[in-house]
């Protein structure tokens, strides 16, 4: 989905926006993937009638949200040749991390995790910004065979992951360094008020929407 | 006197809208968006003796016109309430601000209130024994008599400020319960907290929230709401603060004819974070258009069916 409008309050990437659907009550936090001058790009899987509804949006239909949502990535920390891991649904907002960590004059390496050869997505596109792709699919159908686990380089000096828990618990084992977990949770309002979102961290509690959604690995309480 | 002006237990409010506890954390949220000194009042996150994480996640579920939370009154305690929170609330919000407090056991909500009636820019005590999120407290002092009555007399025993009671809906006669906390000494009753609710995910066939039922909130409550603040402010003879639903000026003026005093704004602000400044800003046009001079005139005013 692209929109156009005023992004102004959009800064790192790993920030999320929250929409405003007709006939829904609360709104729906999409992370952004992408943002030039005024136009925002988001990707999202439909999982439900949210999504459905969004999927059947035409060009031209106004949308209300609030933008600049959550912390996003601190790049400081990358280094010369960060890491970046997506799973699924989780990919999109490393492209505008990686597109930021390529203008510092950082050496990219993406590794994206799929179930089948047709899920997998945008690794053209992270491709075509001059990171360095590796593409893993659990059925072996697109890349390596097997997890991103299976497919991480050898050196790098940090990671930033989005994806979904299992693969997070996994990848925390198999990191040689430290790095930043983007995380997802069923949210009330997005932006701090409602503590819907609130996760137990080894540095009290924090609200994924507001103190996160990305957190640290050194912060992060693991449950098993 | 503004036109918008109204006097809850003494004090008087700007206007009447008020959020919600819970829905408007300690006000800094709201204060990067807009200045909140807008606001009559509002009710900060409902706070209790000891500190609390509150319930597993998922703690949010989407419902036709509302939504259900099942939070479990997540706050730093007390101690920390005082020490750090209202400092910054300070900073942000200038007039008196309404202190919500649940508690455990009469011992922990008298504990709290007195610490926070201390406070100088608290205004008034909301007593919330109407939590339906939390086992053996909250909504099981609100659900008999007795035991809200109890409660209140607790609290007014040690406090100086306005003891307001925070009913629940989930009771088979509120009036009853209204009434005991009138007779304990109440100085004014605020209704209705959420609806129990619950939501089943059909993929999974497990509760969405994982607490299994929560707090059923937003404008497909407003009905229930209404008619139970009606009820309400017709069996007492302290002012009700009304809410339950309450998303635009409108909503506004049927909670005051039906009885309420002030109203809070509960999960409107969630959706929309400046739903409380949009219904005040609204209100003056609104009382045009129905001929209403000034607020405070209008409590209770609605006619015999």
């Amino acid at each position: 989905m692209r929109l156009r409008g005023d992004t102004a309050a959009i800064g790192n990437p790993g920030e999320f926006v929250n929409l405003r659907l007709d006939g829904f009550y609360l709104r729906r936090p999409i992370s952004v993937c992408d943002v030039e001058g005024d136009v925002l790009t988001l990707i999202y899987k439909v999982v439900g009638k949210g999504t459905e509804a969004m999927s059947e949006m035409t060009p031209g239909t106004g949308l209300m949200l609030l933008t600049g949502l959550g912390n996003g990535y601190d790049l400081s920390l990358s280094g010369d040749s960060p890491l970046l891991v997506g799973g699924g649904v989780g990919v999109p907002p490393l492209y505008l991390l990686a597109k930021r960590l390529l203008a510092q004059g950082k050496h990219v390496r993406v590794v994206l995790g799929f179930n089948t050869a047709d899920e997998v997505f945008y690794q053209d596109e992270f491709r075509a910004l001059g990171c360095d792709v590796t593409v893993a699919t659990v059925d072996g159908s697109c890349g390596v065979k097997g997890f991103v686990t299976d497919a991480l380089p050898k050196d790098y000096t940090y990671f930033y992951t989005c994806g979904p828990m299992p693969m997070f618990r996994a990848l925390n084992k198999a990191v040689k360094t430290s790095g930043q977990f983007s995380f997802e949770e069923r949210m009330g309002c997005g932006f701090g008020a409602c503590m819907g979102c609130s996760c137990q961290t080894l540095f009290g509690s924090k609200r994924i929407c507001k103190d996160g959604p990305v957190l640290k690995k050194e912060e992060i309480l693991w449950t098993d | 006197m503004d036109r918008l002006s109204v006097n809850l237990c003494g004090i008087t409010l700007d206007n009447p809208v008020i959020p919600a506890s819970g829905t408007f954390g300690y006000g800094y949220e709201f204060a990067e968006i807009y200045d909140i000194n807008c606001l009559g009042t509002f009710s900060f996150k409902g706070t209790t003796k000891q500190p609390r994480f509150g319930n597993p996640t998922p703690r949010i579920a989407e419902c036709t016109a509302g939504m259900i939370n099942a939070v479990g009154l997540q706050n730093p305690g007390v101690e920390k309430v005082i020490a750090e929170e209202l400092p910054r609330l300070k900073q942000v919000f200038h007039k008196p601000v309404m202190a919500n407090v649940s508690g455990f056991s009469v011992e922990d909500y008298a504990f709290t209130c007195e610490q926070l009636d201390k406070e100088e820019q608290v205004g008034w005590l909301e007593v919330n024994v109407s939590c339906p999120n939390v086992h053996g407290g909250g909504m099981s002092f609100g659900t008999r008599p007795e035991a809200a009555a109890e409660v209140t007399r607790a609290v007014k025993a040690v406090t100086t400020k306005p003891v307001i009671i925070k009913l629940s809906p989930n009771v088979t006669d509120i009036t009853e319960i209204a009434k005991a906390c009138e007779a304990a000494g109440a100085d004014g009753i605020s209704l209705i907290n959420t609806l129990l609710g619950m939501r089943i995910d059909l993929k999974t066939r497990r509760p969405v929230i994982a607490n299994t039922m929560g707090g059923f909130s937003g404008p497909a409550i407003f009905p229930v709401a209404l008619r139970m603040v009606y009820q309400v402010a017709r069996a007492v003879k302290i002012p009700v603060v009304g809410m339950g639903g309450v998303s635009s000026a409108e909503d506004v003026l049927e909670m005051m004819l039906a009885g309420a005093t002030a109203v809070e704004i509960g999960a409107q602000n969630l959706v929309d974070p400046m739903a409380s400044k949009r219904i005040i800003d609204a209100l003056p046009a609104v009382m045009d258009r129905y001929h209403i001079n000034s607020l405070s005139e209008i409590t209770g005013g609605v006619k015999n069916g």
